[in-house]
């Protein structure tokens, strides 16, 4: 669903990642453009997790190029710290920092990187928890939400820096079962607002629903991609049809 | 063995003395936290030659008894620096302060580092996905939190720091157990004298471990509150 006039977001050419002597990703190339939504499926050990955070840099990659809005994050000479204030980070564990309330989570950044004052974080935050259903937690610590409420925070938080990026690295998997629709539905928002996302994860409906792009990793190269209906529908791949017979 | 005539001739002197005691203590352990914060800080970062230097402190100071050290500080630095200044001069108050808070600088650096270690590593990771630093990642996000958690052990350090002050009595600093002797000295009451002097260090250290219980039980509330 990419028009071909749209900007390029995110450009990644031949990227490959050793852990020691182990090769996780094995020659990557991928191009994501404004707006597009873009889910990774894959089995575990696969490599989506590694090639989400090798998009922010939380972990380097050995060799190829990642080109993020223009800046080459490869690049020594790139100021990552800038580049990561315009992409923003779900974790599969939340990662809510436990010693602050919702609300000085979600404003910490904003407020420490000099983007915004304290009142005018204070009021984004207060938006932002509307916008994720919590406005009446502002003022809870991350221990007393449940696992939903929690990951709805941590979208929150991200949001809160105004990124153009959004990674979601397995946003679901740690939730029990009835919570993951409420984070979901928040996922969705967003994408119909038209927030670049890049989505690793396992819920196959999801990627279904709102990708307008899925990727099937294995082995740590992408072995397929398409569009939801291609890739579910008629997958091509020996590899990708074994998987989502397991899955679905 | 008279512990009425010890009590009232030797509890001013020995008040004296605990005043001495928790003072040097108290001050050792502040210079204590500020050398363990930066050694813990410079053992962990990634220039080889910070690391060495404090892991070389840390490995002295824990390899060898705090009473040569005392010995070192109050004897031996003065006459090494005496070649060059004639007229420097130490005395045991502030050299006392010196070794106390070298020795609980080590102790403490270890403490910290457990508990930066003890920071889930996902907590810096989405500190630095928003874009913050290395140095503010580590000082909004990671110290707060590890400085939490070695509040217990900080608080057994301050009590072995406590305990530790009786060896300065051997460089002359007036604290409980030197006061002890000269007392003793004096009267011949040993079994008394002593006895007392266990009771006082008994009852500080008693009224901190019930603050440090206190404290850890309210730090576990608080992650949930």
């Amino acid at each position: 669903m990419a028009s071909d006039n749209k900007k390029v977001k995110i450009k990644v050419t031949n990227l490959h990642k050793y852990f020691d002597k182990n090769e996780v990703l094995t020659g990557i190339d991928a191009e994501i453009t404004e707006g597009e939504v873009v889910c990774v499926i894959g089995p575990s050990g696969s490599g989506k997790s590694t090639f989400l955070r090798c998009l922010n840099k939380l972990e380097k990659a050995t060799s190829g190029d990642i080109v993020i809005d223009g800046y080459d994050i490869t690049d020594k000479k790139v100021d990552i710290n800038k580049v990561r204030e315009n992409i923003g980070m779900v974790f599969q564990q939340f990662n809510l920092f436990p010693n602050m309330t919702v609300k000085k989570n979600i404003m910490m950044a904003p407020v420490e990187l000099k983007k915004m004052t304290k009142p005018e974080a204070e009021q984004k935050a207060i938006s932002l928890l509307e916008r994720v259903g919590l406005s009446d937690k502002a003022d809870s610590f991350p221990g007393e939400l449940s696992g939903g409420q929690q990951q709805r925070v941590a979208i929150a938080r991200a949001l809160a820096m105004n990124p153009d990026i959004m990674l979601f690295d397995e946003p679901t998997s740690a939730l029990d079962p009835e919570m993951v629709g409420e984070v979901l539905d928040v996922m969705k928002e967003l994408a119909a607002e038209g927030m670049t996302m890049v989505v690793v994860t396992h819920e196959m409906g999801f990627a279904r629903e709102v990708a307008d792009r899925v990727l099937f990793m294995a082995d740590g190269v992408i072995m397929e991609e398409g569009s939801p209906e291609e890739l579910f529908g008629n997958p091509q791949n020996e590899r990708t049809r074994d998987f989502l017979k397991k899955v679905l | 063995m008279n512990f009425g005539r010890v009590l009232t001739e030797a509890t001013p002197l020995l008040l004296e003395g605990i005043k001495l005691t928790i003072g040097v203590s108290l001050i050792a352990i502040a210079i204590g936290i500020v050398i363990g914060l930066i050694m813990c800080l410079m053992k962990m970062s990634s220039s080889k030659i910070l690391s060495a230097i404090a892991g070389i402190y840390i490995w002295v100071i824990r390899g060898t008894p705090m009473l040569v050290q005392a010995f070192i500080v109050f004897f031996g630095f003065p006459q090494l620096i005496q070649l060059f200044a004639p007229s420097f001069r130490l005395d045991a108050f502030t050299a006392g302060i010196i070794t106390l808070s070298l020795n609980a600088g080590a102790y403490l650096a270890e403490i910290f580092r457990g508990g930066i270690l003890a920071v889930p590593k996902g907590q810096s990771e989405a500190a630095r996905s928003l874009g913050l630093s290395k140095s503010k990642t580590m000082l909004k996000v990671v110290l707060p939190q590890a400085f939490k958690f070695s509040i217990p052990s900080l608080v057994n350090q301050f009590i072995i720091s406590i305990k530790d002050t009786s060896i300065l009595s051997v460089i002359g600093l007036a604290e409980i157990v030197n006061k002890a002797k000269t007392y003793v000295g004096k009267s011949y009451e040993f079994f008394s004298t002593y006895i007392f002097v266990a009771v006082y260090y008994l009852v500080i250290i008693s009224i901190l471990m019930i603050i440090s219980n206190y404290i850890e039980k309210k730090l576990k509330y608080e992650g949930k509150k």
